[in-house]
């Protein structure tokens, strides 16, 4: 059972919602935006998003830039 | 009368556009503060996992965020990369960045355009990065962009407006704010593409890679001040031979 984030494979998230995911891995919501399996996932839908084998999660910030 | 510029509905005093690239998180607020800039780019990458210093926490209340695409090379990637940063919930300006020669950084025009066309329909305010070229910026003035910005010379060099008479072609023929973004290098180039009608000007490298950071966002905030108040006053005429007295030329005493 995997689940990829940002490329990095994460086991222990299966049948976990994606707040979980995010939260246990330390993202902080209001920062972020997730793209899963090339979607966007909207903010008031990560709690009640569930996460099954395979799924595929980018999660992005800002950062400097010109 | 307020001197104001207009991107889609959002109105602004400030004429510089400070980049937030290559220095440190900590200088960012007085940067911006120096700067009196309204308007901040960004990047968005892959968010690090752990408890990281963001920039969101440094970027005064009450400045507009506006992300860049950079890392796209096409159009959908810059629409992909727009839409994911306008759900970070920062607002909906995109700087659109379509890049795909890595060694001079230049912008191509025609995914730009696309993407301008596509992040419009979307109700984003639309602000393309291009190399200054009247055709493509009619294209993307024609699919809805916000503005257009052009760049004074390739991205990060310092090397000024080289581009100098495409920009003036520019900001004549086009009927949207001109924003002068990349290349410039110090206060008396962006001074002098204010002289020039630019709306407003865009710098990051000259900042971050000056000797005091927050002391050159100052210096930039004063030429682009000085060179919108010439443009608006009207520059005098250049003499193409001899000379004109300044002082009469009656008067003078006996010999």
């Amino acid at each position: 059972m995997m689940i990829k984030v940002n490329g990095e494979n994460r086991e222990d998230f299966d049948g976990k919602t994606l707040s979980e995911l995010l939260c246990g891995l330390g993202y902080k919501t209001s920062y972020i935006a997730v793209e899963m399996n090339g979607d966007i996932v909207k903010k008031d839908s990560y709690s009640t998003v569930v996460l099954n084998d395979g799924d595929s999660l980018e999660v992005v910030n800002f950062v400097g830039g010109g | 009368m307020k001197d104001t510029f207009k991107l889609g509905n959002h109105e602004f005093t400030s004429r510089f556009i400070l980049g937030s690239g290559k220095y440190s998180l900590d200088l960012i607020k007085a940067a911006v503060e120096n700067a009196g800039a309204q308007i901040i780019t960004l990047a968005l990458r892959r968010a690090t996992t752990g408890n990281v210093a963001n920039i969101l926490d440094y970027i005064p209340k009450g400045v507009t965020l506006l992300p860049n695409t950079s890392g796209a090379r096409n159009a959908e990637e810059a629409a992909r990369i727009a839409r994911l940063a306008r759900e970070v919930g920062c607002g909906d300006f995109i700087k659109i960045e379509c890049i795909r020669d890595s060694k001079y950084l230049l912008p191509d025009n025609y995914e730009t355009a696309k993407a301008t066309e596509i992040l419009a329909k979307e109700g984003f305010v639309v602000m393309p990065y291009m190399y200054p070229d009247l055709n493509a910026a009619r294209d993307m003035a024609n699919a809805g962009a916000a503005c257009i910005m052009p760049l004074g010379a390739p991205i990060g060099t310092n090397k000024g407006l080289a581009t100098k008479e495409f920009i003036r072609i520019l900001i004549d023929e086009i009927d949207l704010p001109v924003i002068v973004d990349a290349g410039i290098g110090k206060p008396s180039q962006a001074c002098e593409a204010m002289e020039m009608g630019a709306a407003a000007v865009m710098a990051n490298t000259a900042i971050a890679t000056a000797g005091d950071v927050p002391a050159m966002a100052e210096a930039f905030k004063y030429a682009i001040a000085a060179g919108r108040a010439a443009y608006l006053a009207g520059t005098g005429r250049v003499l193409e031979t001899g000379a004109a007295a300044s002082s009469p030329l009656t008067g003078f005493l006996a010999d």
